[in-house]
C-alpha cells in the first residue's frame, strides 16, 4: 500500500472551515456520519423498546382477558388528548429543524421552546393519570408499600398489565425527560452560533430523537388504551 | 516512550489530564487496555480461588455461600468487563481507523465517553463485590435473582447494564467509521478482515445489547419496586427472562469471538507469507455468524420446558453456525498450506486459537444435539465447551493481537523467547484445565456445585493444576511486556514485514495517524513469498536484552 511519511504529530491545518472537525475530510462526510450515527442509535432504541413490546405481546397472548380488563381501567379520552399534544410537539420539532435549515437562530429556539412546552403538558397530564391510578389502587409497587388492591386484581393477568403499563409509559416518559436535557443543550449550542444552514446535524438529530419518542407513544396508545374498547367490559370499569 | 526524538501519539502531550481528556482513538485504546487488564486480573483471581477450593470433594477454605459469590463474580467480571470489551475496545479502537486510512473514529468524544461509561460500570461491579457480592450466577436467572437472593443483585445487574451502553456506543462508532471514513481506494473488499470482523461485531453490539439492557432493567424494577414481570406468583413467566437474556447473551459469544477471528486472519496471513485464502468467504462468514447468532438462543432452554418442535428448530439453527465457523478454519488452514510459515509468538497464539476453537466449536455441535444436551445440560461439559470458545479461543486471539501489534502500539519490541514459551504454556495449561472438565461433565458433575463425589477428585486436581499453569502463562507476558516498555528495543515501523496501512506508518503512530490521507491502490494481504533476507535480524531484535 502507500506509505505516508507522518513525522509531525501536530494538527494538520489544511482545513479552514471552523465547522469541520479535524478528522473529517469535508462537511458532507461529517454530516453523513452524524446522520448515520443517529439512525444507528435509534436502531438500538428500537431493540430496547422491542424487548418490552415483545414481552408485552407474549403476556397479552397468555392473558387476553386480564389485558382487556387492565386496559379498560385506563382513560381513553385523556390518552387521546395527550396523543394530540405529543403530535403537536412533533410538529414544532419539525419546524425547529426547518428553521435550522434556513439558518434562523431565533426560529430554532422558539420552536424548541414550544416543543418543550407541549412535552411538559404531556408529562403533567401523565402525572395526573398516574395519580388517579394510585387513588384506584392500581399501582403494583409492593416493595414501595403501594399494593395493587383494585378489584380488577381478581382477573388473572390484570396486575401484570399494570406492571407493563407503568414500565412502558415510565420508560417513555424517561426518554422525554432525557430529551428535555438534550433540548437545553441544543439551545445553548444554537445561542453560541454553532447551528448554521451548512451544519445543523445537532438540530436534525434532536428531531430524529424526538420523533422516535413520539412514535413509541403512537404504538403505546393503541396497545395500552384502545385495546379495552375492543370487547365487553370485564370488571370494575371506571369510565 | 519513544526515545529517538520523533513525535508520536504517546509523547505529543504529557500528564494525566492529557490522557483522561484525550480524544485520540489510540490513547483511548490504551485506556481500555489498562481497564480491561485490571478486570481480567480480578476475574482471574476469582477463577483461581474457585479452582483451589475445588481441589477437595468437601469444602475446605470457603463456605458454600462464598463459593456461589465467587463463581458469579468470576462470570460477571470476565464476561461483561473482559471478554466483551477486550479485543474491540482495545485493538478495534486502536486499529480500525488506521486500517481504513482514517485519522480517527467518526465520533472521538463519544469514544472517550464510552470508556468512562465502561469504567463506571466496572466500579459498580467492584462496588457489588465490596458490599458483599452477588450469588445468582452471571446469568441472573429469575425468580431467584428477583425475589429470593439476598445479595447485591441490583448493583451487579446495573454494572452489566451500564457496561452494555459502552459496548453499544463503541459498536455505533465502528459502523459509522467503517461506512464513512474509508480512505480513497479503500473499497469494502480491500478492507482487512480484522475490520470485517469488527463490522459484524458492531452489528451485534447495536442490535443485541439493548435487549439485555431492557431485560436487566425489568429485573431491577421487579426486584426494586416489586412489580411482577417474571414473577410466577403474579402470573409472570421466569422462562421469558431466559429467552430475553439469551437473545443477547448467545450473540454476545460472537462479540467475543468475531474480533478474535479477525485477528487470526491478520496473523495467519502475515506469518504464512501468503495472501489470505478465500477472502470473500471469510468476510461473509463473519456476517453470517452475526446473523445466525441471533436465531439460536433457544438452545439454552432445551431442558426448561420449551416445546420439542421449538427445540428442533433451535437445534438445527445452532448446528448451522458450524458452517461459517468451519469455513473460517478451512480458509486459515488453506492459507498456511504451502506458505512459508514461521513461528513467532503471535503465530503461536493464532495456532493455539485454531486448535482450541476447533474443540470448542465441535463440542458446541454436541450440545446443539437435543438428545445429548439432555444428558450434559448444566454440567461441566458445558463449562468446558464455553471455556474453550470464550477463554481458549478468545484469550488466545487477545494475546495474539497484543503480541502482534504491541510494537506498533508502544514502539517497543518484547523478547521473543519468553513470549513463545508463554504461548505454549497457556495452550498446555488451558488444555490441562479444561479437557478433564469434558470428562467430568460427561460423567455427571453438575456446574456450579461446591462439593462432589470422591471419584471426581483426580480430574478436579488435574483441572486445578492446568489452571495454575494457565495463570503462570498469563503472568509471564505481563512481566516482559511491561519490561519492554522501558528496556525493549525500539520497534521499526514494520517488524513483521506485514501488509496493511498500520504497518506503513511509524511505530508508534502520530496523533492523526497519516500526515496525508493515503490512497489505497493495492489488494489486501498482498504477500509475495518468503521473508526478506535480513528478516531474522529484525525479528530477533527483541531477543537482544542489551539496550
Ligand atoms: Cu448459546
Amino acid at each position: 500500500m502507500v506509505s505516508s511519511s507522518a513525522a509531525v504529530a501536530g494538527h494538520d491545518d489544511h482545513h479552514h472551515n471552523p465547522h469541520l472537525a479535524h478528522h473529517f475530510e469535508d462537511l458532507q462526510q461529517q454530516r453523513e456520519s452524524h446522520a448515520l450515527g443517529m439512525w444507528l442509535f435509534l436502531a438500538q432504541e428500537f431493540m430496547f423498546f422491542g424487548g418490552m413490546f415483545g414481552a408485552y405481546t407474549i403476556y397479552r397472548y397468555f392473558y387476553p382477558v386480564g389485558w382487556m380488563a387492565g386496559s379498560q381501567q385506563l382513560n381513553v379520552t385523556i390518552g387521546a388528548a395527550n396523543t394530540v399534544v405529543l403530535l403537536c410537539s412533533s410538529f414544532t420539532m419539525a419546524m425547529a429543524v426547518r428553521a435550522a435549515q434556513l439558518g434562523s437562530k431565533k426560529g430554532v429556539i422558539q420552536q424548541i421552546l414550544l416543543t418543550m412546552f407541549f412535552g411538559s403538558v404531556f408529562l403533567v397530564v401523565k402525572y395526573f393519570e398516574y395519580y388517579e391510578k394510585f387513588e384506584h389502587g392500581l399501582m403494583p409497587f409492593s416493595t414501595l408499600g403501594l399494593e395493587f388492591t383494585n378489584v380488577v386484581k381478581e382477573v388473572p393477568g390484570a396486575q401484570l398489565f399494570f406492571s407493563f403499563y407503568f414500565g412502558m409509559t415510565g420508560m417513555h416518559a424517561l426518554h422525554m425527560v432525557i430529551g428535555f436535557g438534550l433540548f437545553v443543550w441544543v439551545i445553548i449550542h444554537t445561542l453560541q452560533g454553532k447551528v448554521t444552514p451548512e451544519k445543523h446535524s445537532v438540530v436534525e438529530n434532536m428531531g430524529l430523537y424526538w420523533h422516535f419518542v413520539d412514535i413509541v407513544w403512537i404504538f403505546l396508545f393503541p396497545l395500552l388504551y384502545l385495546l379495552g374498547l375492543n370487547g365487553e367490559p370485564v370488571i370494575g370499569v371506571h369510565h | 516512550m519513544s526515545s529517538d526524538g520523533t513525535l508520536n501519539y504517546l509523547n505529543v502531550t504529557h500528564g494525566l489530564k492529557s490522557w483522561l481528556l484525550t480524544l485520540d482513538h489510540k490513547r483511548i485504546g490504551i485506556l481500555y487496555l489498562i481497564g480491561v487488564s485490571m478486570f481480567f486480573a480480578v476475574g482471574g483471581l476469582f477463577a483461581l480461588l474457585l479452582r483451589v477450593e475445588l481441589l477437595t470433594p468437601e469444602p475446605w477454605f470457603i463456605e458454600s455461600d462464598t463459593y456461589n459469590k465467587f463463581f458469579t463474580l468470576h462470570g460477571v467480571v470476565m464476561t461483561f468487563f473482559f471478554l466483551i470489551p477486550s479485543i474491540p475496545a482495545i485493538f478495534g479502537n486502536f486499529l480500525v481507523p488506521i486500517m481504513i486510512g482514517a485519522k480517527d473514529m467518526a465520533f472521538p468524544k463519544l469514544n472517550l465517553f464510552s470508556w468512562y461509561v465502561y469504567m463506571v460500570g466496572g466500579f459498580l461491579g467492584v462496588g457489588a463485590i465490596a458490599l458483599g457480592g452477588v450469588d445468582t450466577g452471571w446469568t441472573f436467572y429469575t425468580p431467584y435473582s428477583s425475589g429470593y437472593a439476598s445479595s447485591q443483585v441490583i448493583l451487579a445487574a446495573s454494572a452489566a447494564f451500564v457496561a452494555g451502553f459502552s459496548s453499544i456506543l463503541t459498536g455505533l462508532n465502528f459502523i459509522v467509521t467503517i461506512h464513512k471514513m474509508r480512505a480513497p481506494g479503500m473499497t469494502w473488499f480491500r478492507m482487512p478482515l480484522f475490520v470485517w470482523g469488527h463490522y459484524a461485531t458492531a452489528l451485534i453490539m447495536i442490535l443485541g445489547t439493548p435487549v439485555i439492557a431492557v431485560t436487566l432493567l425489568l429485573l431491577m424494577l421487579e426486584r426494586g419496586l416489586g412489580i411482577g414481570i417474571f414473577d410466577p406468583k403474579l402470573g409472570g413467566d421466569p422462562i421469558l427472562f431466559q429467552h430475553l437474556f439469551w437473545f443477547y447473551s448467545h450473540p454476545a459469544v460472537y462479540i467475543m469471538l468475531l474480533p478474535g477471528m479477525g485477528v487470526i486472519s491478520e496473523i495467519i496471513s502475515c506469518f504464512s507469507r501468503k495472501p489470505i485464502f478465500g477472502y470473500n468467504f471469510i468476510a461473509f462468514s463473519s456476517l453470517a455468524i452475526a446473523i445466525l447468532g441471533f436465531l439460536v438462543w433457544g438452545h439454552h432452554m432445551f431442558t426448561s420446558g420449551q416445546s420439542v418442535y421449538t427445540g428442533v428448530v433451535f437445534s438445527l439453527l445452532t448446528m448451522a453456525v458450524a458452517v461459517p465457523s468451519a469455513i473460517k478454519v478451512f480458509n486459515w488452514t488453506a492459507t498456511m498450506f504451502k506458505g512459508s510459515v514461521s513461528f513467532s509468538a503471535p503465530m503461536l497464539y493464532a495456532l493455539g486459537f485454531i486448535a482450541l476453537f476447533l474443540v470448542g466449536g465441535l463440542t458446541g455441535v454436541f450440545l446443539a444435539t437435543l438428545g445429548l444436551d439432555i444428558h450434559v445440560h448444566d454440567t461441566y461439559f458445558v463449562v468446558a465447551h464455553f471455556h474453550f470458545v470464550m477463554v481458549g479461543a478468545t484469550v488466545s486471539a487477545y494475546l495474539g493481537a497484543l503480541h502482534f501489534w504491541w510494537p506498533k502500539m508502544t514502539g517497543r519490541m518484547y523478547p521473543q523467547t519468553p513470549a513463545r514459551v508463554s504461548a505454549l504454556l497457556t495452550l498446555f495449561g488451558f488444555v490441562l484445565a479444561f479437557l478433564p472438565q469434558f470428562v467430568l461433565g460427561y460423567l455427571g458433575m453438575p456446574r456450579r456445585y461446591h462439593t462432589y463425589p470422591d471419584e471426581f477428585q483426580l480430574l478436579h486436581v488435574f483441572s486445578t493444576a492446568g489452571a495454575s499453569v494457565l495463570g503462570v502463562g498469563f503472568l509471564i507476558p505481563a512481566i516482559y511486556l511491561v519490561w519492554s516498555l522501558f528496556f525493549g528495543k525500539l520497534a521499526p515501523a514494520n517488524p513483521w514485514f506485514a501488509k496493511g496501512l498500520e504497518w506503513d506508518i511509524q511505530s508508534p503512530p502520530t496523533t492523526f495517524n497519516f500526515e496525508e490521507t493515503p490512497i489505497v491502490k493495492e489488494e489486501p494481504y498482498a504477500y509475495d513469498g518468503p521473508l526478506p533476507d535480513n528478516s531474522e535480524e529484525v525479528l530477533k531484535a527483541g531477543e537482544n536484552y542489551g539496550v
